[in-house]
């Protein structure tokens, strides 16, 4: 199912939750909705499933208006931060629940019940559960279950709500890969709120980066990653280092180093700031580099070697990234001086920092 | 107090036990004799004498009339405390921390003058109560009256005991039942229920207590009609003040049984309570 949202605007008394969204989520793919807490991302996804209002605008599923539909018509699954498992029912009931408030025309059978729901617990694999009680499950656990619940009444449309957020680091990264394998199964439309950008980056197939109630932008992580549209986006994906510098003539400065930008009549002189990210760093010849910087920290760890550097004669410190196989090459240690250059450099100016700076 | 206790974090045996015993003939003097005292005043006149004065027709009456009253004031306040909290902790509004405030008057306010109250509101030289009369309903000096009462008087057991629970637990299970496709109804029947049964039982457990041990505000607005108006409450004090003491002790024991069966069911909902709890503490942890 494609979901459409047009023109969508939410306050909480003054405080502007959503600011004109307009968004396409294409059928079957998985799409997160990334941004800082308080961007707008879980009232945008509470309004898409009806737990919550627009104050206008339109939800479109498939191009039918769902905007005034009660929550239980819009036959959405929803995966709870806290899982919100029905705590008096074991894990069978719990799964069973959707399947079991049908009207007495749709239901299906005990017998079809029992199977559809077995089914389910053998997807998430906790089929030898059915019998405990939410709390005598781990958190990873819980959430696989409400999952299997959120399923069982096979909605179009699966919407999750920082599903892995109250887990511990290594479980979370193993539900991330679980769900993406699930995900590639079942092929359901889902949407997905996170703040982690490596969770964004390592489930979706399409990401929307979200601000103060605001899109930033919408694309792949190759996208976002490599062209990022505002200071923003490059910030929040991914490490980077900012420089202050300014434009002057169609390109960068930063000291006595320049990087031409394209679109050379899009650019007024203004201050700007240019973000290079650790591994799009070469070293440079003493013409051509962006400064020199001594080595404070060399860290191995397997394929990249990171480098803590620190410019000269001042400045703060910075991460670069080589290949460990090129860094070996270079007889680097600790104390000892290099010249550096960007590979790539995102330039953003003044104008692109407002909202960002807040 | 346990023989495992840790020596070096408590006081002297000395004092322990003087405390302790301190508190134990507090007990005894204030709670233990006069509750053996009711029972050995209504039975000091032997057995037969116990059940005669309960079988009486006055006493009888004044039983049927609180069995009555409870069984009205109890399910009404039942359902009215479960809509108040749910009300109070599953909306927003305005005017909601008034309205949270105004649940407790009933606690607040001295029972008298909510008595005093619905004879202003209800009694026959009012306006509304004199209309109320012309059409035949008389609530003052009448049943409807002390039910009323009583309804007032016990109104915040029920959603006092709900609304913390309901505010801890939040209404995420609800939302997920609604998602999923349930109606109201099967919402509410199968999520929000099992989800407060042990707390609303404590409630209703509280609000029979009070229902039928309330003397106050009923006193003001029953009459003390002998045979008609009166409570079991009323009834033990008029036959106190009649020199009548066997009667009127064995009614106050029937009140005071009343009052140990709630204690051990209050323990018993809450032994059950505590149970589940540590056990989802347990298993969170």
């Amino acid at each position: 199912m494609s979901i459409t949202i047009e023109n969508l605007n939410k306050t909480f008394g003054s405080f502007q939750a959503l600011n004109n969204i307009n968004l396409n989520v294409p059928t079957g793919k998985l799409t997160s909705l990334l941004g800082p807490s308080g961007c707008g991302k879980t009232t945008l996804l509470r309004i898409i499933a009806g737990l919550e209002n627009a104050d206008n605008g339109r939800i479109l599923f498939d191009g039918r208006d769902v905007t005034k539909h009660h929550v239980r018509d819009r036959k959405v699954g929803f995966v709870f931060q806290h899982y919100a498992l029905f705590r008096h029912m074991n894990v069978f009931d719990n799964v069973a629940f959707g399947l079991t408030v049908l009207p007495r025309s749709e239901r299906p059978g005990k017998a079809e019940i029992a199977e559809k729901v077995t089914n389910l617990l053998k997807l998430v694999q906790l089929d030898h559960l059915a019998k405990s009680y939410p709390h005598q499950l781990s958190g990873g656990q819980r959430q696989r279950i409400a999952l299997a619940r959120a399923l069982a009444v096979d909605p179009k449309l699966l919407l999750l709500d920082e599903p892995f957020g109250a887990l511990d680091a290594k479980v979370r990264k193993e539900l991330r890969t679980w769900l993406r394998d699930i995900h590639h199964e079942l092929g359901v439309t889902s949407i997905l709120v996170t703040h982690d950008q490596e969770e964004a980056l390592e489930v979706s197939d399409e990401i929307v980066v979200m601000n103060h109630g605001k899109i930033e932008q919408t694309g792949d992580a190759d996208v976002l990653y490599r062209r990022p549209k505002n200071a923003f986006v490059a910030e929040f994906l991914g490490e980077t280092n900012a420089f202050e510098g300014r434009i002057e003539k169609g390109a960068w400065h930063y000291e006595g180093f320049s990087w031409p930008l394209d679109q050379q009549g899009r650019w007024q002189e203004q201050t700007a700031v240019g973000y290079v990210r650790p591994h799009e760093w070469r070293l440079a010849e003493a013409a051509d580099k962006m400064f020199s910087a001594k080595i404070t920290d060399i860290q191995v760890s397997g394929a990249l070697t990171h480098l803590a550097v620190q410019p000269l004669p001042k400045g703060e410190l910075i991460r670069v990234s080589f290949a460990t196989s090129e860094a070996s090459k270079l007889a680097l240690s600790v104390g000892g001086e290099l010249a550096l250059s960007p590979k790539q450099v995102y330039v953003f100016g003044q104008s692109e920092l407002i909202d960002f700076a807040i | 107090m346990s023989m495992k206790t840790n020596p070096n974090i408590t006081e002297p045996r000395a004092l322990q036990w003087l405390l302790i015993g301190v508190a134990l003939l507090f007990l005894l003097l204030m709670l233990v004799v006069p509750l053996a005292a009711v029972f050995f005043e209504a039975l000091k006149g032997g057995w037969d004498l116990y059940v005669a004065s309960l079988v009486d027709a006055e006493a009888k009456s004044a039983i049927r009339l609180t069995l009555i009253t409870a069984a009205i004031v109890v399910p009404v306040n039942a359902i009215l405390g479960v809509a108040m909290a749910w009300l109070l902790t599953r909306f927003d509004f305005r005017g909601k921390q008034m309205l949270t405030t105004l649940l407790d008057l009933p606690f607040s306010v001295s029972p008298v003058v909510a008595g005093l109250m619905f004879v202003l509101l209800f009694g026959a030289h009012t306006a509304f109560g004199g209309w109320l009369e012309s059409q035949g309903i008389q609530v003052i000096f009448a049943i409807p009256g002390i039910i009323l009462a009583t309804l007032f008087v016990t109104f915040p057991f029920v959603a006092r005991e709900l609304i913390p629970l309901m505010q801890s637990q939040g209404d995420s299970e609800e939302q997920a039942a609604l998602i999923l496709g349930a109606s109201g109804w099967q919402m509410f029947w199968r999520v929000t229920l099992p989800n407060i049964k042990w707390a609303l039982i404590y409630g209703i457990i509280l609000t029979n207590a009070r229902s039928m041990g309330e003397f106050g505000a009923v006193s003001v607005v029953s009459g003390h009609i002998r045979g008609e108006t009166n409570t079991v409450p009323l009834l033990v004090e008029i036959l106190y003040n009649e020199y009548q003491f066997v009667g009127a002790f064995a009614l106050s024991s029937i009140l005071a049984l009343l009052a140990i069966a709630t204690l051990v069911l209050q323990d018993i909902v809450n032994r059950i309570q505590a149970r589940k709890l540590a056990a989802a503490e347990r298993k969170e942890a």
